[in-house]
């Protein structure tokens, strides 16, 4: 198989894969909006008079901030991951193949390179939608600079891409829905914690914090706390840098690597 | 004129495993063809091929004189395709698995609401539009799926195993609503292991075996040639019995103790035998399909 012509074989016609995983949100919106509303409202009471009481201030790039503030913005960056990839691994795998829904829609003009784009736009969809909604919920605690906050949005959208993509990565190469565990293990969940998203990373020893510098959460968490706290990192050129390459990169990959799962 | 489908040299390896071999095939436009043959001949491959899902290794399909590797969004277009399996969308109802499936066709939604209820009184579903997947017998998705490979109005119809487990009924009126289709004039291309549903349904049917295309005609002259007008079956026969047999040169097979006779002229055989061994216990029947591909595949269970 080519390694380039599955990009060519994308067509407008994706979006029709994205409009079906939209419908089916849509059908049961309520519990869908739940987490994200209530979820910053956990985190502040646990952050905030929880171990926030604990914590006085959080020095950042010169700047000093409440614990809470601090915070915030890494719940966004968080939520940007977790969404994008959460939906491109379990639900993504639960539509490809308990439910069947690709082997359906492949019966159609749609091409196997559609239902990936569609799946892969989805997941960023879900990530920009979810961290969206924290980031009004955290504003109406203070937590937000606006407008400069709007940035999250155009952040979460690249971030949603880039996990959305690593998701599928994940997916195309897992032949168990059980072995998704092992990934989140290995590089989710230690993403989650070592990413400067509850304690900035210059508080690592320094080849932990070299190591935190390659993970794509940072370069995202550094953004969305720009954005949140007007308090942007003189470095932040490369940050983008870093994102729209590995974004690139990876949603390529995710094409060729699902393509290859797919067909047989 | 150009068929609805025509396949040459037509191969798929999977490594090592050649699961369909260099096979010619034609489907008619208007014409319903069959595809038989034990689990493993290489059915399902041939009609994913026909139906751009899985990637030919060598040879060429064309549907309608588009070539499947050039043109599969266009080729795509003219299908309407009844997988095997139960695919349908469990996270929408019945009326909206197929108002999803209109938009992928590019159905403008008030033609696809029309001819989505068209299509599930025609399935006889009209009153489980509103119902949920999950709460559908086995028979009503397959019905469901029909509905849904229709609603494109496709020229060529492409079923796996339309009727496998299901009842009696449930089959009825799958065959019933695919002889009206053929009647408008769509051409149909399905896979059976029930040879009498290939005599109910197939202008012609096509004998597969180890990814090779066995023999190929109409159902009724395949018997007539292969197999003639009757089988006589014998069970608890002896020597004596299976030497008369021999030197009268019948043609026979058996089989786990049982002898298959085939009878070319009409009911010679069976008269024969109740001469020469009027209380041996017998079976006389019409020939079927079903002796043709046993005959020609063996008798022996296949995995």
């Amino acid at each position: 198989m080519s390694w380039v012509t599955p990009l060519f074989n994308i067509s407008w016609r994706s979006i029709k894969v994205w409009q079906r995983d939209a419908e089916v949100l849509w059908a049961t919106w309520f519990l869908n909006l739940l987490p994200p509303l209530l979820e910053p409202i956990l985190y502040v009471l646990a952050f905030g008079f929880g171990i926030g009481s604990l914590i006085h201030e959080v020095h950042y790039l010169g700047k000093e901030f409440s614990y809470l503030s601090f915070m915030a913005p890494g719940v966004v960056s968080v939520a940007i991951m977790f969404w994008a990839f959460f939906e491109t691994t379990y639900s993504s795998f639960v539509r490809m193949y308990y439910q069947k829904t690709f082997d359906a829609i492949l019966a159609t003009p749609l091409l196997v390179e559609d239902v990936i784009a569609g799946e892969w736009l989805w997941g960023a969809s879900k990530a920009v939608m979810a961290s969206g909604i924290m980031l009004v919920m955290l504003s109406l605690f203070g937590l937000v600079n606006w407008p400069e906050g709007l940035w999250v949005v155009a952040i979460s959208i690249v971030g949603g891409l880039l996990f959305s993509a690593i998701g599928l990565i994940t997916t195309a190469l897992c032949p168990r829905i059980e072995m998704f565990n092992l990934p989140i293990f290995l590089v989710i969940f230690p993403m989650f914690l070592f990413s400067g998203t509850f304690f900035p990373i210059n508080v690592l020893p320094t080849l932990a914090e070299k190591v935190a510098y390659l993970l794509p959460l940072t370069h995202i968490s550094f953004l969305v706390r720009g954005a949140c706290l007007s308090t942007w990192p003189s470095f932040w050129i490369l940050n983008v840098s870093y994102l729209v390459v590995t974004t690139l990169i990876a949603s390529w990959l995710a094409l060729v690597l699902m393509k290859r799962r797919l067909v047989k | 004129m150009v068929p609805a489908v025509r396949g040459q040299k037509l191969t798929k390896k999977f490594g090592k495993l050649v699961a369909v071999d260099h096979i010619d095939f034609v489907v008619g436009k208007g014409e319903c063809v069959g595809f038989l043959g034990p689990n493993g001949a290489g059915k399902t491959t041939t009609i994913r091929m026909v139906c751009c899902y899985t990637p030919i290794t060598e040879g060429e399909v064309k549907v309608f004189g588009l070539d499947v590797k050039t043109n599969p969004r266009d080729v795509k277009a003219k299908l309407g395709i009844c997988p095997q399996e139960d695919n349908l969308d469990p996270d929408f109802t019945v009326l909206k698995n197929l108002l999803v499936f209109a938009r992928y066709f590019n159905v403008s939604s008030d033609v696809a609401k029309q001819r989505a209820e068209e299509l599930l009184e025609f399935v006889q579903l009209k009153d489980k539009a509103r119902e949920d997947i999950r709460n559908l017998s086995g028979g009503m998705k397959r019905r469901l799926i029909l509905a849904r490979s229709l609603i494109n109005n496709p020229e060529l119809l492409v079923l796996d195993e339309p009727t496998t487990g299901l009842d009696p009924q449930a089959r009825q009126l799958i065959w019933q609503r695919l002889r009206q289709l053929k009647r408008e004039g769509v051409s149909v291309l399905l896979t059976t292991h029930y040879m009498e549903e290939a005599t109910q349904l197939c202008d012609r049917v096509i004998l597969m075996d180890h990814g090779k295309i066995l023999l190929q005609g109409v159902p009724k002259e395949l018997i007539a040639k292969e197999i003639g007008k009757e089988v006589v079956e014998l069970w608890n026969f002896d020597s004596e019995t299976l030497q008369a047999i021999k030197d009268r040169h019948w043609t026979y097979e058996e089989l786990e103790g049982r002898l298959y006779i085939y009878d070319r002229g009409g009911d010679e055989v069976s008269k024969e035998i109740s001469k020469l061994f009027p209380n041996l216990e017998r079976l006389s029947r019409p020939a079927t399909l079903e002796d043709v591909f046993l005959a020609r595949a063996g008798r022996s269970l296949k995995e």
